[in-house]
């Protein structure tokens, strides 16, 4: 298949943040390229400067999910381009660079540090943080994340997708102006604002006081923004949200995602997304009136 | 500090899936669980240390809380090799939803497996004599430990704490005689486990720690151990969703900042923490 006029070998990506191929082939080694889980490869989220990330506790299992508050913990631009990227192009698949910045000068710094770079082939946004000259969240608003593309726009013919977050009241009109101001695709969801309490106490659990939920409890949320962006842009949309299986893989594909990530299902199995890749092609090769019938 | 400097990590490296195996047998131990399972497609020599993700096959979900959802990360405590494949052994005690499901396990119920994973204990420098010192389940990944430096050769003294005679079945694991006391005294003295050790390390300070408990035990262990000049390696705990460097979760403080207990430990050198109190360990 193609998205943005890139080759992949299949639609299953990972959702930026979920898989470190990096620290998974210290653990797996060079089985790890042999037996690669994505079609293509979407980096952590790089920022400018270097991040700490958020002080631990980091994680809450919650009903069917986990509330994580990482607090993007990267090496920055320059020690991204320098240490990391180079063994990230190793990778058998291509290769999505997430960035975040928190201005339009920064993002656009961002963007034309990684764009310069040939093993790159495609720069995602995230746009989940509050730009910090307006104070709004750039992604929860459609005119700061038209500014926001538009001024990177220019910088680069790479594909630009756009990370929507679900934390906004209309993520379809968000979808819409990152369409309108050149964006080449829309990726969702990102997490969902969660929080949860230390057991029998009033303090919070995670270190960052609130957190993102994400996996199965989120699914049937997403499945309805992707749903509801697909319908309203003409853009490829590649779905996320708690997608463990390939038939929840063909739920996105049939309400209009060009593509899917797995993100959580990784981190209960690295292998996952080979399996859900699998998985869904043996749903494809079945007729849709008979795999709908064994559905229901 | 301990072990060769510039030598291979201990680290044997884990297939890249998770493998599904079959639990071979589950055995009452006082207050614990060991769970042995027959791992027919992994590693046969994980490194003393390392751990994997363990979740049941069927079942995992529904319990308090509609947990677990995620595996739960476990120390191996041993690992013997056999015609089919390599029988690991997994100590638990059951402390929340996911303990307690793994605990329901019986023989020939599946199981989710991920691993080795991690870096595992350093042999002691030359001249050095080994300490084992654990705490509770903490015992756990001692035990392979101990039956490692023992085939090499390497004298091993082992002291032990628990919280009561019940935990304190779990001494009858290890080869010889440890040392033993309770938090109640009612196996063994009454004392925390870092008194013995202090005792040890006193009469004797040429020795290398390695230690694994709970987080308050672990900082006493460091603390005394940094007093005593004595070099030593903690074998930690923290939340972990994945095993693999993934999720980023598990991070733990150390001086020159957070590093993830699942690919750069769970086994660290005393010497880089300020403390061993991390947060947001359990199950």
């Amino acid at each position: 298949m193609r998205l943005c006029g890139v080759d992949l070998a299949g639609p299953v990506l990972n959702g930026s943040g979920t898989f470190d191929a990096l620290a998974a082939r210290r653990a797996f080694g060079d089985a790890l390229l042999e037996r690669f889980p994505f079609d293509c490869f979407v980096s952590k989220t790089i920022t400018a400067e270097p991040r700490e990330g958020n002080v631990p506790p980091r994680l809450w299992e919650s009903p069917g999910g986990l509330i994580n508050s990482i607090g993007l913990p990267n090496k920055g631009l320059a020690g991204f381009l320098a240490a990391d990227l180079p063994q990230l192009a190793e990778l058998p698949v291509p290769l999505c660079v997430s960035v975040m910045g928190f201005s339009r000068d920064e993002l656009a710094a961002l963007v034309s540090g990684v764009a310069a770079r040939e093993e790159v082939a495609l720069i995602e946004l995230n746009v989940s943080c509050p730009n910090v000259e307006t104070g709004l969240v750039m992604g929860a608003d459609p005119g700061e994340t038209a500014a926001a593309v538009e001024r990177i726009r220019p910088l680069t013919e790479l594909p630009l997708i756009v990370k929507l977050t679900p934390n906004a009241s209309e993520p379809a009109a968000v979808a819409v102006a990152a369409e309108q101001a050149g964006a080449d695709a829309v990726s969702l969801i990102n997490t969902l604002k969660g929080m949860a309490l230390v057991p029998g106490s009033t303090r919070p659990w995670l270190g960052g006081r609130t957190g993102g939920l994400s996996g199965p409890a989120v699914r049937a949320v997403a499945l309805e923004q992707v749903a509801t962006v697909s319908a309203r842009v003409s853009i490829p949309v590649i779905g996320m949200g708690g997608i463990a299986s390939g038939a929840d893989a063909a739920d996105f594909l049939a309400v209009g995602a060009a593509a899917v990530a797995v993100g959580t299902e990784s981190f209960r199995d690295p292998s996952a997304g080979r399996r859900i890749g699998a998985e869904l092609r043996r749903l494809e090769a079945v007729p849709a009136a008979a795999a709908g019938a064994a559905r229901f | 500090m301990n072990g060769a400097a510039g030598a291979a990590e201990p680290r044997t490296l884990a297939p890249p899936e998770r493998r599904r195996v079959s639990v071979a047998a589950n055995r009452r131990v006082g207050a614990y669980s060991l769970i042995t399972a027959l791992d027919a497609h992994g590693p046969a020599q994980p490194r003393p240390g390392q751990f994997y993700m363990l979740a049941s096959a069927e079942g995992w979900g529904g319990g308090q809380g509609e947990r677990p959802y995620l595996p739960r990360a476990f120390s191996y405590a041993r690992a013997e090799r056999a015609p089919e494949g390599v029988l690991l052994s997994f100590l638990l005690e059951d402390v929340g939803p996911g303990t307690h499901r793994l605990g329901q396990l019986a023989e020939g119920d599946p199981l989710h497996l991920l691993g080795p994973l991690g870096v595992g204990f350093t042999p002691p420098a030359s001249g050095r004599r080994a300490v084992l010192c654990g705490g509770g389940i903490g015992a756990a990944p001692l035990l392979c430990w101990q039956d490692h430096l023992a085939a090499a050769g390497e004298f091993c003294e082992v002291v032990l704490g628990f919280r009561s005679a019940a935990h304190a079945s779990g001494a009858a694991l290890f080869a010889g005689a440890p040392t033993v006391v309770t938090e109640d005294g009612s196996a063994g003295s009454q004392a925390l486990v870092t008194e013995p050790l202090c005792a040890s390390l006193t009469a004797d300070p040429a020795a290398a720690v390695y230690a694994c408990g709970p987080p308050a035990m672990l900082e006493g262990v460091r603390a005394l151990c940094a007093e005593l000049e004595v070099p030593a390696q903690l074998a930690m705990e923290s939340g972990m969703a994945c095993g693999f460097g993934a999720c980023y979760g598990c991070v733990v403080a150390t001086r020159t900042g957070f590093v993830r207990l699942c690919v750069d430990g769970p086994v660290v050198e005393a010497a880089i923490l300020e403390t061993a109190l991390a947060p947001g360990a359990g199950h």
